[in-house]
């Protein structure tokens, strides 16, 4: 087993210069491609990279720009984890060494309509990284509520009004979740931390069998906030303490960031439109569950 | 040649089949009536009988998902489902059709819920004769066992990579036992080689697939995928003459035609029912009533010009579904009858509906249908769809 | 090739100049994206420590080391302004077009 403490870091003056996701549509400032971009440049060349239906694949292959610089293929919907082992399984089965499947599929592709998939993945512990670019509502489609739309925000299919205010639930859990399957390394990550994406990316990439990264990744069109300030919205959503940095390995949790203060939350929501409309009631709802969400892992997993 | 005969199920014969074929990676969730395929390949997985991987996967939908991922990276594959299990897998049907993986799958056909039936009729694959598969339909299991490693070379070929579905009726033929000859390793390797296709992932060659394509060009692509499904016509006669060179047994591709060469009224059917139908033909053929049978083995690509052939020689052809599209007629019935119409000359013809979620079609019933066709020959009765063996008495 | 560039493409005129089914070579660019540019980066080469932090977050990842220089391949730069936010020297300008 590869020693993990060992493997040297990739940063950006040592990482390859080849990019893998280049020429693509998505949006200007899009948080997604930029999580999609650095990974593949840890991982490398020898990747096959599985996106199911949503932005990245929306953006990435239209006939015929092909934006993905290395193999890549496109999954049914509910399909990218299992279409993913099939791959893992069918270049073992072929002999190929070296060799390393990623998924990258949104939040919905992958807490709601992918989670049976992911599940069977992760079970059968075939050799996937898969990346859920969170960007908390379907982007590709108009910016509807999925499970990991967060409580207050404003999307197509919950929208805000004098009778409810926006989406009334809170995240999945789906860090836990994914632990819970007692994989052998879950991440947390956010764009507004690269190095750290980076490291996670990198970790992953040497261990054989299922992993699993959740990273937060910005959305200037959904949320409503300006184009240059995609890393730093994704900054602030750690560093208000409603977005967590924390690793699962060999059964144990590990927070790798935690602040003695929170930045003020309700700066955190006012910057971005989709959260706009809210209450201070329903802003101290969201702090309420941050507090005790913080609680309960301070008190589990240090 | 060399005989091996053994003594296996329809479901055990499938799997013979692909252990023979070394596909690379096996894929499927379990649904009854195929189940023991499935538990007979991940024995010889255990065993090391067959070389390739099992995959214990959590659904049909990711049964489909899986061989087409093993499938884009150059490998072959083999899943298997049947009824509710198949109707899951309907997305990725059509998807590893347009993608132009071959996959090779095994369906054990089985009613459609509700209400719930595990046993047999053909609803599940008729339904989804639209979704850019090779269909064949199999009588016994001889020939699903023969027709897996027939499947794989046709599918496989550079001017077909189509998916193929080899159907079989559920407990019928899936559950019985008979003596199947077991070919030898040798020969199957020597019929089938080695999977080669240009639509794969490699990392002398990286490509991008499954894309998204424009108003431009969705149309180019739809129309290549249906030039495949024609081109398979004559790839299937020829892979089926070169089974026959190597291993003694014909199947005679598209339709197999049993008795009608004066034949004045003839039924067409599709799997096992046709085994009873031949014995029917018999009786009454020693009768003096030239009666004969019609085997459509392909539904898609669908036999047209055996059918139109067939309808010139012929006074009456009876259609017999094991299914039915509600509200219109069977889609066997729809099929042949769109064949017959581009010919120019009457025949008489009759949909004859049932044998539904597993009741046996019985030798009367077939006479039956054979003396309603010459009555409606004679008499020009009115054309209809007919659902026979009702057991209680219906308001028509 | 570290990054693909704009490649010509020609529009099959016959059914055989099309792949066999949905598959291409990958990082082929018939297009493009400069024309969704309304702002464009600008370096001061003498503020930029050449600390990197832009070519890491650049979304299109068209920052380009250039020999201890910070180019843009302008031909794939969309005008986003991450580059320019990001910059802990304030050595990235965005300029109209």
């Amino acid at each position: 087993m590869t020693n993990l403490v060992d493997i040297p870091k990739v940063n950006a003056k040592n990482m390859t210069e080849k990019e893998f996701f280049y020429g693509h549509k998505a949006c200007a400032g899009c948080g997604g491609s930029i999580a999609v971009r650095l990974a593949l440049k840890v991982l490398g060349e020898r990747t096959y990279t599985a996106l199911p239906a949503g932005c990245m694949s929306a953006v990435g292959f239209i006939y015929p720009q092909m934006a993905f610089n290395t193999n890549a293929i496109i999954t049914t919907f509910p399909g990218s984890a299992s279409m993913a082992s099939g791959i893992a399984v069918g270049a073992k089965a072929l002999g190929q060494k070296d060799v390393k499947t990623v998924v990258f599929a949104g939040d919905g592709g992958t807490a709601d309509i992918g989670f049976q998939a992911l599940s069977g993945m992760i079970d059968r512990n075939d050799d996937v990284l898969y990346i859920c670019y969170d960007n908390e509502a379907y982007m590709n489609t108009g910016i509807q509520k999925s499970g990991l739309t967060p409580y207050g925000t404003k999307t197509t299919t919950t929208p805000a009004g004098d009778n409810i205010p926006g989406t009334i639930t809170h995240k999945k859990n789906l860090f836990e979740i994914i632990a819970a399957h007692d994989i052998a390394y879950a991440a947390t990550a956010s764009i507004g931390y690269p190095q750290d994406f980076l490291n996670k990316v990198n970790k992953a990439k040497h261990i054989k069998g299922a992993t699993f990264i959740h990273v937060y990744a910005s959305c200037p069109t959904g949320w409503g906030t300006p184009t240059e300030t995609s890393v730093e919205i994704a900054k602030d959503a750690v560093d208000c303490g409603l977005i967590f940095l924390a690793e699962f390995e060999d059964g144990e949790y590990k927070l790798n960031r935690n602040p003695k203060q929170f930045a003020p939350v309700q700066d955190y929501l006012k910057k971005q439109g989709r959260f706009k409309h809210m209450s201070d009631a329903d802003m101290q709802c969201v702090i309420d569950n941050r507090d005790k969400k913080w609680s309960r892992m301070r008190k589990h997993w240090l | 040649m060399k005989s091996n005969k053994i003594f296996i199920s329809g479901d055990e014969a499938v799997a013979q089949g692909v252990r023979l074929s070394r596909p690379h990676v096996v894929a499927a969730y379990p649904i009854t009536p195929q189940t023991i395929t499935v538990e007979r390949l991940a024995e010889m997985a255990e065993s090391g009988e067959m070389e390739g991987e099992y995959m214990h996967v959590e659904s049909e939908h990711s049964a489909i998902s899986a061989t087409m991922g093993a499938s884009s990276v150059g490998a072959r594959t083999f899943t298997a489902s049947s009824s509710q299990g198949l109707l899951y897998m309907a997305e990725g049907l059509h998807y590893c059709s347009g993608g132009r993986w071959p996959v090779v799958m095994m369906n054990a056909n089985r009613s459609v819920a509700l209400p719930w039936s595990i046993y047999g009729d053909q609803r599940d694959s008729l339904s989804l004769l639209d979704c850019g598969w090779i269909q064949v339909y199999v009588e016994d299991a001889q020939e699903a066992l023969d027709m897996i490693i027939q499947a794989y070379k046709i599918a496989e070929h550079k001017d077909v990579l189509t998916p193929m579905m080899v159907n079989l009726d559920g407990f019928i033929l899936t559950h019985t036992y008979e003596l199947v000859d077991i070919p030898e390793q040798e020969m199957v390797d020597k019929f089938l080689p080695a999977f080669q296709t240009p639509n794969k992932m490699s990392f002398e060659e990286p490509k991008n697939l499954g894309f998204s394509s424009k108003p431009d060009d969705n149309t180019e692509f739809k129309y290549q995928q249906n030039e495949a499904m024609f081109n398979s016509i004559q790839v299937l006669k020829d892979v089926d003459q070169e089974f026959a060179d190597t291993f003694g047994r014909k199947y005679d591709g598209m339709v197999e035609e049993y008795r009608c060469e004066d034949a004045e009224v003839v039924l067409v059917a599709l799997g096992s029912v046709c085994g009873t139908i031949r014995v029917v033909v018999d009786k009454m053929r020693a009768e003096g009533k030239k009666v004969g049978l019609l085997k459509i083995r392909y539904m898609r690509p669908f036999p047209e010009a055996e059918v139109k052939d067939l309808a010139k020689r012929v006074n009456a052809i009876g259609v017999v579904d094991k299914d039915i599209s509600f509200g219109y007629e069977g889609t066997v019935y729809t099929n042949v009858n769109s064949a017959i119409s581009k010919i120019d000359k009457y025949v008489y013809k009759s949909n004859f509906v049932g044998g539904l979620g597993g009741r046996d079609i019985t030798k009367d019933e077939i006479e039956e249908m054979f003396n309603k066709l010459f009555s409606g020959v004679e008499n020009k009765s009115e054309e209809k769809v007919e659902f026979f063996s009702l057991n209680v008495e219906s308001n028509d | 090739m570290d990054r693909p560039k704009k490649t010509e493409f020609k529009f099959p005129t016959h059914i055989d100049e099309y792949p066999t089914g949905p598959q291409y070579a990958a990082g082929y660019l018939p297009e493009t994206n400069a024309g969704w540019r309304s702002v464009r980066p600008v370096v001061d080469h003498d503020a930029c420590v050449y600390c990197l932090r832009c070519y890491l977050l650049c979304p299109d990842g068209t920052v380009v080391k250039d020999n201890g220089k910070i180019t843009f391949d302008m031909d794939y730069c969309k005008g986003c302004g991450v580059c320019a936010h990001e910059c802990p020297k304030d050595a990235i300008e965005m300029v109209k077009e």
